[in-house]
């Protein structure tokens, strides 16, 4: 009985190594490609699973901030904002051309003017046709969802520090577009009801 | 000591194996590209030095933290930034075109401009051993 143990924990060893080696030798052939499966599945872990154009954009800009909806800014603005990323208010946030190409395909089709969320469509009618922005947290349809939230809750609290960390308070979902009232969960304060 | 838990621990082991042996690839791989655009011997002790100098109210440390085996935060959106240290993070060093990417906007950041091949290869050297 031992010894098939022995022999099943052999087998099994050599299967991982190989596995390791085999898996080595295939990293080595993408360097330059996108980016690794356990980055990907740390993204997926909420609602529906993303392509890869989606994945090009959340690996290039949720390092800094979330990646947030692309419909909560119309074409126009994603347009303008990118580009500019080699001065990005105020930060360098230069991508490979072939990766820019991805991320703007990706924004343009999911801008606000060609989604059916609700809120992409509140957000859009309070921007003027005339407008191209580049702050979400300055719309007007945010500004007034958000101003019951005194500063000292996110600005001035420490474990939040910004309005641009949606996912902080309104949870994992924030980058798929969830933000119902009740997930909201202030650290350092709890649940908000307004 | 058992044998399953024998065998367990050679598994772990051989798994953090291959993943340091990955990214002491990498990292080589890209020495070697900075000695042909010039570079000369590299040395950990600059390339610490660099990570820790001032400019203009600026280093590296003012995002990554003084601790590179802690979480960092991004000092303008306040984002959590994995530790640097490969030691803690295997993913850190794993992949030229994500050390090339980061070298080219944060140097820029940090110092207003690209970091030279020496500069770049001394960092190396040097958080590798994080």
């Amino acid at each position: 009985m031992s010894k098939i143990r022995w022999i099943t924990g052999g087998v099994l060893l050599i299967g991982v190594l190989g596995g390791g080696v085999l898996g080595l030798a295939n990293a080595s052939d993408r360097w330059g490609e996108d980016e690794s499966e356990h980055e990907r599945s740390s993204v997926r872990s909420s609602a529906k699973p993303l392509g890869p154009v989606a994945e090009a954009y959340i690996e290039e800009c949720s390092a800094c901030h979330m990646a947030y909806p692309a419909g909560f800014l119309p074409e126009r603005s994603w347009n303008r904002l990118l580009s500019n990323l080699d001065d990005h208010f105020g930060e360098n946030a230069e991508v490979e051309p072939d990766t820019l190409a991805q991320i703007k395909g990706y924004l343009s089709a999911n801008a606000g003017e060609y989604t059916s969320n609700r809120r992409a469509q509140k957000f859009l009618r309070s921007i003027a046709a005339a407008d191209a922005p580049l702050r979400i947290t300055e719309l007007k349809y945010f500004k007034r969802k958000h101003h019951e939230i005194p500063d000292r809750l996110v600005s001035g609290n420490p474990e939040v520090g910004s309005f641009s960390q949606c996912d902080v308070c309104h949870g994992e979902g924030a980058q798929q577009g969830y933000f119902d009232d009740d997930r909201v969960n202030i650290p350092g304060y709890g649940r908000w009801d307004d | 000591m058992k044998p399953t838990e024998l065998r367990v621990l050679a598994l772990v082991a051989s798994l953090v194996l291959v993943s340091a042996v990955k990214a002491e690839m990498v990292v080589d791989q890209l020495l070697t590209q900075y000695q042909k655009a010039g570079a000369i011997s590299f040395d950990a002790t600059r390339g610490e030095a660099l990570w820790m100098v001032e400019s203009d109210g600026r280093s590296c440390t003012s995002c990554h933290g003084a601790d590179l085996t802690e979480v960092g935060e991004h000092q303008k959106t306040k984002r959590a930034i994995k530790p640097m240290a490969p030691s803690v993070n295997s993913e850190r060093l794993s992949k030229v075109s994500k050390i090339e990417k980061w070298f080219l906007r944060n140097c820029k950041w940090t110092f207003d401009r690209e970091c030279t091949p020496q500069e770049k290869g001394d960092l190396l050297v040097w958080l590798r051993t994080q």
